[in-house]
């Protein structure tokens, strides 16, 4: 096994007394595609901002490349691809230049810097934008000029902090696309989402955190086989019924969930789990059987839902 | 060895790429160049203005024993407030919209730039701005005949100096605004300098309160230019750069600081 | 005015700068206040000392002192840039940042309220400020007068009289990259050739000419008259009518584009 990239070992992050990272443990290998699910507030964007060397670590250790980041901060950056929460794209430079002075500040030579700007063009489809002022493109071009402008000096690793929050959905598409292209290249990457079908679809292992922990760990595949049943039966009833419904479920499936707005039944089965509620006479609005996902196992460990 | 010596010296103090920082303006600007020429005129439309104007209606001024005419008087005290506004204006409300809005930092701290890198770059871009502004101006006042000594080509690192101490105390007063609504303070506070430091009248005018004048920093800015102008150079001298080099020296050990608390959160 | 605060640049490729500039404008109440009476005290008593020393004023100013003659001046130019800041950004901001001006245009009012509504709360603003600045001079013997009540009113107009046509350009602009060279060109040098600090006649005839287009002057000599009580009523009328024009066009301009925007 090759020598991971990231080691991080009880790695703690203070804001005065609030404790935003409260002692985790991670490991990313090379080529890996690695995920931090959670809601806003978990510790995600804390954790990557020690990861990007731009945050000092309150306690515990973090290696990147082997090299510690308080004291080869710039040496790890210069190997680093960091795509912020927010953009942070420079309003006043054009696209293009928006790429190639950023290589600058990796002391790309002027040439190589803006031959590199002219082949990301390509890569996020923007070549025929590249003289347009930042402000007049759409949230996904932003968001591809983002990635762009982090590949600049060939990272060998990429951050990505909510990569494609806020976006519609065709442009999270092409950006998913753009994102396993550069997996296939053998870029590692680091990415925090709160989509449950983003973390399916690009990580290859992740860690779900709340309150600063890790509370699971594991590919998509497996967290949802250790953590939830194979199907989920959804119910609605009319507003202000739930609860009593809910109490006639008891026994169907695994487990019970009660949302707000519907009710979730975990089981193998779940048409048989909808036969055997409407053979005790329960008369739900709707019923959906579908097959489980993160945002299941999200709900049983937090007891919270990710849109939150 | 290497590594200890990293550990002890805070990341704000590694300037190694603030010229970066600068190529970063010199295209920003390349499309805004109207703004920065618009910048030179402020202080020419002042002269003009008190020389067509006010020359006639005040006549001479008396400094140091020696009768000048009145644009001759104020002429050098432009050339040193514009080097102060700016200073203040670039380490203020540019930085501010970098700093909190536009987050440019942000992204350049993700490279091996640093934080000393952003300060350093800024202020010397401030610095560089307030050098053509302070050439041109000298380039006008030898055109209107209120230059007759070589001497005054010291005018230019006297500005240079005012224009290095008011950015870096701009730079530091920056961190510490909450929004758009305390730059105005910095506005109205530059605003008396501007107005008291020996500027539009002598010292000699304030009777027994000339000693206030003395606590503006722009006041031994203005003395110093004044003196480069006029060739005649005294002790005073020695003060003058002693304050201003002072001031500076603090307010960029302090800005560093405040950078590096700022941005590595 | 809290919601431009919160407002990212969003203006074209001079972002940075401009909305730099687009802040600095802003004068609050206290600026607006503090900073005219800096000038009364730098310009007005301080270089007047000089002044009085050397001409003795009366002959040249036609004033008892210098700073009877920029008294009303300094009123006048507050509202002048008053009135022209608040009909620049705000402007642009309600047709194209908070987009506030859309939300009215779907209610039962025209195009012309909108307009006469900002122009309403521009005179008020100018208003407000110029009696803060009034109330502080009279104060002082030196500069109290009778004559700054009504003084305040024609700086009142006056303010209004730069916000209306340039309330027009905003309207009808596509960037806010004009308004820094509004400023640098036409408010401050009308600062400062405009006849508030020395006579138009220290100038010579061409730039006098150019002043005499703008509304400030205009406003200056009326409210002189009346500070220092030498109130030529013929003169007056003439001057204000004058100044009355540019309100009278630059709303109608105003309102024309801003019907165009809205409602098409």
């Amino acid at each position: 096994m090759p020598e991971p990239l990231i080691v991080a070992h009880q790695l703690v992050k203070r804001f005065g007394d609030f404790t935003a990272v409260d002692g985790i443990d991670v490991q990313v290998q090379p080529g890996e595609v690695f995920g931090f699910l959670g809601p806003n507030g978990a510790g995600k964007s804390s954790t990557m901002r020690m990861i990007g060397c731009v945050s000092p670590v309150t306690s515990g250790s973090l290696r990147l490349f082997g090299l510690d980041p308080a004291t080869h901060g710039a040496k790890i950056r210069a190997r680093i691809g960091v795509v912020p929460q927010l953009d942070t794209l420079d309003t006043e430079l054009s696209v293009q230049e928006n790429l190639w002075l950023y290589g600058r500040f990796f002391d790309l030579p002027r040439a190589e810097a803006k031959r590199r700007a002219v082949e990301l063009l390509e890569f996020a489809q923007l070549s025929d934008r590249a003289d347009s002022v930042v402000d007049n493109l759409s949230g996904g071009m932003k968001r591809r000029l983002s990635i762009a402008r982090s590949l600049i000096n060939n990272p060998e690793l990429l951050l990505l902090d909510e990569p494609t929050t806020g976006l519609d959905p065709q442009a999270r598409h092409v950006l998913w696309d753009r994102l396993y292209r550069l997996k296939q290249e053998g870029v590692t990457q680091v990415l925090t989402t709160h989509y449950m079908d983003e973390a399916e679809q690009l990580c290859d292992r992740l860690v779900v955190m709340d309150h600063g922990r890790i509370v699971a760990e594991g590919s998509p595949r497996s967290l949802i086989e250790q953590w939830s049943t194979r199907e989920v039966l959804e119910l609605r009833f009319p507003a202000g019924t739930n609860d009593t419904n809910a109490a006639q479920l008891a026994g169907i499936g695994e487990r019970q969930e009660l949302l707000p707005d519907r009710v979730l039944v975990y089981a193998h089965d779940g048409e048989a789990a909808l036969v055997e509620a409407h053979a005790r006479g329960l008369q739900p609005e709707s019923a959906l059987v579908r097959r489980a996902s993160l945002e299941d196992v999200f709900l049983l460990l937090t007891g919270r839902s990710l849109a939150d | 060895m290497s590594t200890i010596f990293l550990r002890i010296l805070p990341p704000a103090m590694v300037v190694r790429r603030p010229h970066r920082m600068i190529e970063r303006h010199v295209v920003a600007y390349r499309r805004q160049w109207l703004i920065i020429v618009s910048g030179f005129f402020e202080p020419l439309l002042y002269l003009l203005s008190m020389r067509a104007g006010l020359g006639s209606l005040v006549g001479t001024v008396t400094v140091a024993g020696k009768a000048v005419p009145y644009d001759a008087f104020v002429a050098p005290a432009l050339m040193a407030s514009s080097a102060m506004n700016g200073a203040i204006f670039d380490s203020t409300g540019n930085v501010m919209h970098r700093l909190k809005y536009a987050r440019i930092y942000d992204a350049a701290l993700a490279t091996p730039m640093g934080p000393g890198d952003v300060a350093v770059g800024e202020i010397s871009w401030a610095l560089i701005r307030g050098q053509m502004y302070a050439i041109s101006f000298l380039g006008v006042m030898a055109a209107l005949g209120l230059v007759d000594t070589w001497w005054s080509l010291l005018a230019l690192p006297a500005c240079a100096l005012i224009g290095l101490t008011f950015a870096s105390i701009g730079f530091v007063c920056t961190t510490y605004m909450r929004g758009w609504a305390d730059l105005e303070i910095v506005t109205t506070a530059t605003m008396p300098l501007f107005l008291f430091s020996a500027t539009f009248f002598p010292t000699s005018s304030y009777g027994s309160w000339a000693w206030v004048v003395q606590l503006s920093p722009l006041y031994h800015g203005v003395a110093l230019v004044r003196a480069a102008n006029a060739g005649v150079w005294t002790a005073s001298v020695v003060g003058h750069v002693a304050v201003l080099v002072g001031l500076s020296a603090v307010a960029l050990v302090v800005a560093a600081r405040r950078v590096d608390s700022l941005l590595r959160k | 005015m809290a919601q431009h605060s919160t407002t990212p640049a969003r203006s074209a490729s001079p972002a940075g700068t401009l909305a730099t500039y687009r802040r600095l404008w802003k004068m609050n109440l206290l600026s607006s206040l503090v900073q005219p009476l800096l000038y009364l005290l730098g310009l007005g008593v301080g270089v007047g000392s000089l002044v009085d020393r050397n001409t003795g004023s009366g002959a040249v100013l036609g004033t008892s002192s210098y700073v009877a003659f920029v008294v009303p001046g300094l009123l006048v130019t507050t509202a002048m840039g008053l009135g022209a800041g608040e009909s620049m950004w705000p402007v642009m901001g309600g047709l194209k940042w908070q987009r506030g001006y859309h939300g009215i245009a779907a209610t039962p009012l025209d195009a012309r309220d909108i307009v006469l509504g900002h122009a309403t709360w521009i005179a008020i603003r100018c208003a407000i400020a110029a009696s803060a600045v009034a109330i502080v001079l009279a104060l002082f013997p030196d500069t109290r007068s009778w004559g700054l009540a009504p003084s305040v009113l024609v700086a009142m107009l006056v303010g209004v009289s730069f916000a209306m046509p340039i309330m027009a350009l905003s309207i009808g602009a596509e960037r806010d990259g004009m308004f820094p060279a509004i400023q640098r060109f036409v408010v401050i040098p009308l600062f400062l050739f405009g006849g508030a600090f020395y006579p138009l006649s220290q100038l010579p005839v061409g730039v006098q000419w150019v002043a005499k287009i703008a509304p400030l002057w205009h406003g200056v000599v009326v409210a002189r008259g009346f500070t220092t009580g030498q109130v030529d009523w013929p003169g007056v009328a003439g001057h204000l009518g004058y100044v009355a024009l540019w309100v009278v066009a630059g709303t109608a301009i105003a309102t024309r584009r801003m019907r165009g925007k809205l409602y098409t």
